[in-house]
Order: structure tokens, then C-alpha cells, then sequence
């Protein structure tokens, strides 16, 4: 089994670029996609499966890497970067009974759409999405999927049968080992992802892409979307803009007012 | 200092409606090369050059080059990673044939993806600019086990290349150097002597540099005609095809320059070094030509690049800083954005940025076309127009790299004297531009003495006519479009007349077309192309023309060539209209007014 070929699907989100100024729409709450991006997160994700695929011989010995999303028809765009990282294939989740599920029912969502890919190594995930950034969804899927789940991972090995992540937590650090197949969330200090090759972006364009609806994976849109979620957004109110700062105006007693000003917020 | 954004909504509006890039894509071999995945490959590309090469600008600027004690030269924190990633990425290989493991991409491709990394940092460019220049030499003369040998890991850019042309006195007039060249019993040859201004002729991002170098051999003739170019690499390879042992060549000093400090500008000693040559002997000048054209446009866009990156920085803030109060302007205060002056500067650059970056993808384009079309005549036909194009390229665009800068500078006030703010690197940097690769007076000299005689004058002059073309689509265009055409014939009108006079007088009197005129007619021509005349009144050729100014939109006479509905045309004409009131689609060609 050592340096045998890995099945590893990694979840990819659309996401809006934190480039520039998000915003929600609607009465749902929902965000703004039209600016987005594949997350930056899932990036250390699809770096961590193609490390571990490039290991074992890559794309030619057998190992695929499967990215998956689910989202509007535009998530397509994170799919398709990473094919151009390397993904071997992409797998898009797409309806519209899909909009406004919480992660519970993403969760339904993307575990009936792993399971269309047959027996399946490794699941691995970023740490949070940059925009719901709940962090759920990995726990909720390993449950699922019946997978020992290994989250926030900071450094991630396989030998044969069996995954080892090193977790780092503020004081302490510590080494988790799981039996294949799992679930490994990885965080943004696991690897430093790649940029896309050129090569790799030409034969992108040649790689299988599936979409599938709600009535592929064999669920009803009852059991997603808003009537499908445990939890509702009841209110979202964009955070107001910055206000001005205060401007003191020396007449001579600056100094104190400054030093006033820094201890009233516990600066000094 | 504001990010780098690549421009490529104005570039894809380039290659798809000015220099006909589907026609280019449909050129045989080229058919893999569709505008569409060009446009993909060029975001990523753009992506990539923003960031993981921009941030290393202002370190490069800063920190420098520099030579340590074991005579090694070591690049400024970050290059070599941020090279790594570039060879990891095969930007370098796009446009490179696909035998030596490249993308078989058209040239117009592999120049935006220059601009890009240019504008990124023109210090760190250099080195895969310099690295082509050597391939380039290398495809078309070297011997196949020389190309097996070097190519593949110089496509892939893990290898870099250098040009060794320059001697303390031999710059402008090549035939003066005295490297030589001594050949050995087992082939190859044994090179001895000093090259200055050697630009990456060592550092640390690559683990072996092959030298291009300029010698003469015992008794070969005179001046140009004498010289031989050679392979020196700095470590001998293996027969297995694995680096061996240090040559004979050292690093003796690096320069302290105005600008592009990152790239090391080296002084190279060779002391009996091992060198190949490359061709036959005495072939040199002929191999130097070969990549000329291609470093000239190269260095061409250097100008365009940085230009572009400068004017970003110019219109970020401008539209941030706020002084006084614009006339009819309400609130506290207007940002420097609404003040005419400044829209004035900001407006001359985007426009005569756009002029620059078409004239050097039309040049890219009659590469391609000069390649790979099936037709031998019109093949012969677009090496002509390259032959023309290609030193107004280098040229016009070096001096308006220099004029932009300035004027983005300008823009930012005192700031932008200040060096933190990054506006002064710009000006520094493209600085050299002008200079190498054969100064703007050589390129000058090489349009009127070599470019304009060709076939008695008919090649320029069919050029100039099918220039001419637009005038018809003027006219045509509506009220709106009439001054310009007016204008733009009188612009026609004078250069005619320069060029004639210049094939008249060129037998009787050389010296007088090559002294003031010879930089009339790099002005004259690449003027008017792009649209701009500025020749001072004792260069004017005799009858004086009238009226040399240079109105802003005259900028983008060259570009109505192709496409009389370019939005510049109305930015120039109605500098204050809104950017909405403009009747093409928003966001395929982003305006000075964009965002403000
Ligand atoms: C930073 C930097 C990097 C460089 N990199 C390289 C490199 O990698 N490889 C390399 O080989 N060289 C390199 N060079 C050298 C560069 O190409 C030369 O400096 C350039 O060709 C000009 O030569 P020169 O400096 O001797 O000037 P000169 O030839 O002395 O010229 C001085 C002036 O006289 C004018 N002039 C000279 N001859 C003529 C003529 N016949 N007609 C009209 N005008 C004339 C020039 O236009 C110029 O204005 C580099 C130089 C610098 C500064």
C-alpha cells in the first residue's frame, strides 16, 4: 500500500476577492459573488493533495485529485483554477434549490457528491471559507461520510494507510494520526501553494469536467436550500463606514489630551 | 506604493480589435494559439506578475545587486524565489518552440507577457529579456548538438543567458572590440579579454549562465566584418549533459547605476575561457541581427511597461490626494483628478500609453506574420514592415517611457521627488532604456540609413500609404472625427515630404539626412504613426511643414489605422466628457476617468 496511487478529493469555494469591498444583496443575506475568486484557503488544500499526488508519481500512476464545488453556475471559475493548478478533474454542484443552504445542507449537498466518486482516499479542506467562514463544514462532512476527521492541520504526511498531521495550537503542538480513508483540513500555514503553470493552463482546458444537479446526487430540493437549513440568517447589516478620528487642536495641553485619549482605550 | 493591476482589458481590446490577433491565431502552427486561451493564459500570467514579481520592485531599487568577496554576485532578497517561481510557471517558454520544450505561442503572445513582467519589474526582467535574446541566436545558428545541448534548459528559463557585446572601447561601434578568439585542437576555441556593461552576467538565480560572446580570431578582417560569436558558458557541461567544472570567466566589478539596480551590470573578464562558436567564423554581426530585432522591440517595451506602471501609480493619486477646490467643484475639496492640468497629464499618458503599447503589437504581429504565414511574398513583405517598425519601436518608445514617467512624477507633486513613494524609481529605471541595445540615435541611424533605402524607398513609402487608409475610415467616421482627420493629414502630408526629401538628398548629402534628419525621421515616422510630431524647426526637411505641434489625440493616429473607434480619440477630443457619455462598451478600454 506504501506510495500506492491516492483517490483525494479537495473542496474548492467561490468566493468574493477580499481585494475589494464585499457586499450583501437581497433579503436573504447573501453576498455578492460578482467579484469572486477560488478561496484562498482551499488553495493550501489543492497544494496539500497535489503535493502528496506529485510524490506518488502524479496524474500518470493513477492519482486523481478531484476538486469539488457547489455553487451558481459562476463557481465554475474556481473549478477551472484548479484544474489549471493540477486538479485532475472537476466536479461542479449546481442548482438552483441550492441557494441559501447553511452548512448543514451544503454539507448533505457535498457528501452525496463524493460519494458519486467511488471509493475515495482522502477528503481535504481549507480551514474556513474566507466569506461564511464558519469552519463547519469539514466536521459535519467527516461525520457524513463516516471518515475520522483530522482538522486545522499544519503539516500533513501519508505513509501507506495512514495520515499524520501536526496540529499547532498557541502554546503547544501536537501529532494526529488517522487511518485512511479520512478528512483533513489544512490551514494557510500547511504549504505554499503553486501558481499555475502555463503547461498546466493549456491542459486544463482538456480536463473532465461534470456538473450535476440536485436529482444526479439523488436529494430533492427539500432538502437543501433555505427550507432544507438548520439555521437562518436573521439579520445582516453591513459595517458602517469609518468615521473620522478625533482632532485635537493644541492650545497646550495636547500632550495630556493625546495621553488621555490613549488610556481611555486601554492603549497605555 | 499602489499595486500593480495589469492592463488587460486594454490589452485583450488590442489584440482583438487593433492588431487582428484572430488572424494571427489562424497562421499555420499558431492554430493551438486562439485569442481565448491566449486571454486565459495572459490573466494568469498577469495574476502571477502582480503578485509574486511586482513586490520585489522597490527591494530590487533599494537593496541592489551585489558583489561579495568570492566574486559572486548575489540579487536582492526575494529575486531568486520569486525566479524560481517564474521557471516553475514556464512564463518564459510561451512563445519558444515547442522541440525545445516551449508553448509554440505566437511572438505578439511572448510580448504582452513581457510588458507584464516588465511593468512588474524591469530589473528582474532583464534577465529572461537578455536569456531570449541568447535563444534566439542559438535556433537559428547553432549546430544541433549545440540547441540539444543549451535550449532546453534555457526555454525553460532554468539556465539564463547573457549578450556580450560591449568593451570600454567598443559601445556604439561594435566592429572596435578586440576579445579574442584562439581556436584549440579540439574544436572549440579559447576566449581572452574584458566585456563591461554585461547585464545578469552572474548571479544567483541560476545554476549555470551561457554567455553569448562577441571575439575576433587571428586575422579575421576589420571592423564588423571580422567578428565571431561564441557559447561561453560559466560551467563547462558534461557530456552527460550535467554542469562540470568553473570556466575561466570572472566577475570583476559591478556598476553603480541610476537605476535598474537589481540587475547586475557587470564587468566580465574571460582569461583563456572555453568557448564555442557558434555558425562559422566571422558570422557574428550576421547572429547579433537575428536577436537585435527581437531585443529592440524588447527594450521598446521596456518603455511601454514602465510607463504603464508609473501612470498607475499617477492616477491612484491622483484621485486620493485632495488640494483645493476645483472650479464649479462643491464639498471641502477636490481630489488633484478634477483639476484640467492634472487630467491633462494623466490623459497624455493613458493616451500615448495605448499609442506605444498597439505599435509595439503591431510590430509583434508582423513577426508572427514574417514566420509562420504561408505566402512568401507576404512573409517577405512583413519583414520589410518589421524591418521599418522595429526601431521606431525601440526608440519612440524609450523616449516616451522617459517623457511618462516624468509626467506621472509630476503628478505627485514633491511626493514624487521622494523616494518612498517609488514615482522617482520609475523615471531612473527606464532611464538606460534609450540607451542600450543600440542608442536611439543608432536606431535612428539604422531607420534612415538601412530601413529607408530599401527597394529605392518603395517599402517605406508603401508603408506610408497604407497608413494613409485611415483617412478614408476618417472621413468616413462623421463630424466628430473631421479635425482629427484634418490634422492627422497634415501630420501625412509632412512626413511624405520628410521621407522624400530623406531619399532624395540620402545619395548627395548623407550627412545632412543622418545629422538632423535622421532624428527627424525617427520622430517623423514614428510620429505620425502614433500620431505625434515634435521635430524642433532647424531638423524640419525644407520646404518647413506647418504646424509640428502635438496635440494629445494626434497620438493615436496609428492606432485609427486599424480601428477608428478607438475611445482615446474621444478621451483626447472631449478630455472632461464623463467616461459614461462615451459610446462604446465600459470596461473594454479603462480610462483615465475609470473610478474616479
Ligand atoms: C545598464 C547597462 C546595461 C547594459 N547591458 C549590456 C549587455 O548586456 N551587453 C552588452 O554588450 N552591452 C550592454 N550595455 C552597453 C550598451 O549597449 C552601450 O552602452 C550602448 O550601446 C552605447 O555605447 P556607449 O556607452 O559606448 O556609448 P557611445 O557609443 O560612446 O555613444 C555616446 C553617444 O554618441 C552617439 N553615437 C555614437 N556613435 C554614433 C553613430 N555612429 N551615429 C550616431 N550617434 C552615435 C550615441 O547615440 C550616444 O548618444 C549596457 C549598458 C548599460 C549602461
Amino acid at each position: 500500500m506504501e506510495n500506492s496511487a491516492l483517490n483525494i478529493v479537495v473542496l474548492v469555494k467561490y468566493v468574493p476577492d477580499a481585494q475589494f469591498d464585499r457586499h450583501l444583496i437581497g433579503d436573504a443575506h447573501t453576498i455578492d459573488r460578482s467579484e469572486s475568486i477560488l478561496s484562498e484557503l482551499d488553495e493550501y488544500a489543492l497544494e496539500a493533495a497535489l503535493a502528496l499526488t506529485d510524490a506518488r508519481g502524479g496524474a500518470k500512476a493513477g492519482n486523481v485529485v478531484t476538486a469539488l464545488t457547489l455553487g451558481p453556475a459562476s463557481a465554475a471559475v474556481a473549478v477551472k483554477k484548479s484544474l489549471q493548478i493540477g486538479a485532475t478533474q472537476g466536479l461542479h454542484v449546481n442548482d438552483d434549490a441550492l441557494a441559501g443552504s447553511d452548512a448543514w445542507a451544503t454539507s448533505l449537498a457535498l457528501a452525496a457528491a463524493i460519494k458519486t466518486l467511488g471509493p475515495v482516499d482522502l477528503v481535504i479542506t481549507g480551514m474556513a471559507s474566507t466569506d461564511g467562514e464558519t469552519s463547519i463544514i469539514p466536521a459535519q462532512l467527516a461525520a457524513r461520510l463516516g471518515l475520522p476527521q483530522v482538522t486545522f492541520a499544519s503539516a500533513l504526511e501519508v505513509d501507506g494507510g495512514t495520515v499524520t498531521a501536526r496540529r499547532d495550537g498557541d502554546d503547544y503542538s501536537e501529532e494526529i494520526q488517522a487511518s485512511l480513508p479520512a478528512l483533513v483540513s489544512v490551514t494557510d500555514q500547511a504549504n505554499d501553494p503553486r501558481y499555475p503553470n502555463f503547461k498546466g493552463i493549456i491542459a486544463a482546458k482538456k480536463k473532465k469536467m461534470t456538473t450535476m444537479s440536485l436529482a444526479d446526487l439523488g436529494l430533492s430540493a427539500s432538502d437543501v436550500g433555505l427550507a432544507g437549513s438548520l439555521t437562518t440568517v436573521s439579520a445582516a447589516a453591513e459595517r458602517p463606514a469609518r468615521t473620522a478620528g478625533t482632532i485635537i487642536t493644541d492650545s497646550g495641553d495636547a500632550g495630556i489630551q493625546l495621553v488621555d485619549f490613549l488610556a481611555a482605550q486601554k492603549l497605555i | 506604493m499602489s499595486q500593480y493591476q495589469p492592463p488587460l482589458a486594454d490589452i485583450t481590446f488590442a489584440l482583438e480589435h487593433v492588431v487582428g490577433y484572430p488572424d494571427i491565431a489562424k497562421l499555420p502552427a499558431f492554430e493551438h494559439a486562439d485569442l481565448d486561451t491566449v486571454v486565459e493564459l495572459l490573466e494568469q500570467c498577469g495574476e502571477f506578475m502582480a503578485e509574486v514579481v511586482a513586490p520585489t520592485n522597490r527591494q530590487g531599487d533599494t537593496q541592489g545587486s551585489l558583489l561579495t568577496s568570492d566574486a559572486t554576485v548575489v540579487t536582492p532578497d526575494g529575486f531568486k524565489e520569486a525566479y524560481r517561481q517564474y521557471v516553475e510557471a514556464g512564463w518564459g517558454s510561451v512563445p519558444l518552440p515547442e522541440e525545445f520544450g516551449g508553448g509554440g505561442f505566437p511572438r505578439t503572445v511572448g510580448l504582452v507577457i513581457q510588458e507584464l513582467m516588465t511593468s512588474a519589474n524591469m530589473a528582474f526582467s532583464l534577465c529572461p529579456l537578455l536569456t531570449q535574446g541568447a535563444i534566439e541566436a542559438l535556433l537559428h545558428y547553432g549546430d544541433e548538438d549545440m540547441k540539444n545541448r543549451y535550449l532546453p534548459k534555457m526555454v525553460s528559463g532554468e539556465w539564463t543567458g547573457t549578450m556580450n557585446l560591449t568593451e570600454p572601447q567598443a559601445g556604439s561601434d561594435v566592429g572596435a572590440l578586440t576579445t579574442r578568439a584562439v581556436k584549440n585542437d579540439d574544436g572549440s576555441y579559447s576566449i581572452t579579454g574584458q566585456k563591461i556593461f554585461i547585464t545578469y552576467g552572474d548571479h544567483d538565480m541560476a545554476e549555470e549562465i551561457v554567455h553569448l560572446v562577441l571575439a575576433r580570431t587571428p586575422g579575421a578582417p576589420e571592423g564588423t566584418r571580422g567578428i565571431s560569436c561564441f557559447i561561453v558558458p560559466k560551467f563547462l557541461i558534461n557530456d552527460d549533459g550535467s554542469v562540470g567544472a568553473r570556466n575561466s570567466v570572472q566577475t570583476v566589478s559591478l556598476e553603480h547605476k541610476m537605476g535598474i539596480h537589481a540587475s547586475p551590470t557587470c564587468v566580465l573578464s574571460f582569461e583563456g575561457a572555453t568557448g564555442y562558436l557558434i555558425g562559422e567564423e566571422n558570422l557574428g554581426m550576421r547572429i547579433m541581427f537575428v536577436m537585435m530585432n527581437s531585443a529592440r522591440l524588447g527594450v521598446g517595451v521596456q518603455g511601454l511597461a514602465v510607463a504603464e506602471r508609473a501612470y498607475q501609480q499617477s492616477l491612484t493619486y491622483a484621485q486620493e490626494r485632495h488640494q483645493g477646490l476645483a472650479i464649479g467643484a462643491t464639498g471641502p475639496s477636490s481630489a488633484l483628478i478634477e483639476f484640467p492640468d492634472v487630467r491633462r497629464m494623466l490623459m497624455t499618458q493613458r493616451a500615448g500609453i495605448s499609442a506605444m503599447r498597439y505599435l509595439m503589437l503591431l510590430d509583434a504581429s508582423y513577426v508572427d506574420i514574417s514566420s509562420n504565414h504561408p505566402n512568401p511574398a507576404v512573409r517577405a513583405r512583413a519583414n520589410e514592415i518589421v524591418g521599418i517598425l522595429t526601431p521606431i519601436c525601440k526608440s519612440f518608445g524609450t523616449d516616451m517611457g522617459n517623457e511618462f514617467t516624468s509626467l506621472a512624477l509630476q503628478i505627485q507633486g514633491g511626493m514624487g521627488f521622494i523616494e518612498e513613494t517609488g514615482a522617482a524609481q520609475h523615471v531612473r529605471d527606464v532611464r538606460i532604456a534609450a540607451i542600450y541595445e543600440g542608442t536611439n540615435g543608432i536606431q535612428a541611424a539604422d531607420l534612415v540609413g538601412r530601413k529607408l533605402g530599401v527597394r529605392n524607398g518603395a517599402s517605406m513609402l508603401e508603408f506610408l500609404a497604407t497608413m494613409r487608409e485611415v483617412e478614408t475610415d476618417l472621413a468616413d467616421a462623421g463630424e466628430q472625427f473631421a479635425t482629427i482627420c484634418q490634422e492627422l493629414g497634415r501630420q501625412f502630408d509632412a512626413l511624405h515630404e520628410a521621407t522624400v526629401w530623406m531619399l532624395r538628398t540620402g545619395q548627395s548629402d548623407p550627412n545632412a539626412v543622418l545629422s538632423g534628419s535622421s532624428r527627424t525621421c525617427a520622430c517623423g515616422v514614428c510620429a505620425p504613426a502614433p500620431g505625434c510630431c515634435r521635430v524642433p524647426p532647424w531638423q524640419r526637411p525644407q520646404p518647413a511643414t506647418p504646424n509640428w505641434r502635438s496635440p494629445n489625440w494626434c497620438w493615436l493616429v496609428f492606432t485609427l489605422s486599424r480601428c477608428c473607434h478607438s475611445p482615446q480619440v474621444c478621451w483626447a477630443r472631449q478630455p472632461l466628457a464623463p467616461r459614461t457619455s462615451l459610446p462604446w462598451t465600459p470596461g473594454s478600454c479603462p480610462g483615465p476617468a475609470a473610478g474616479s
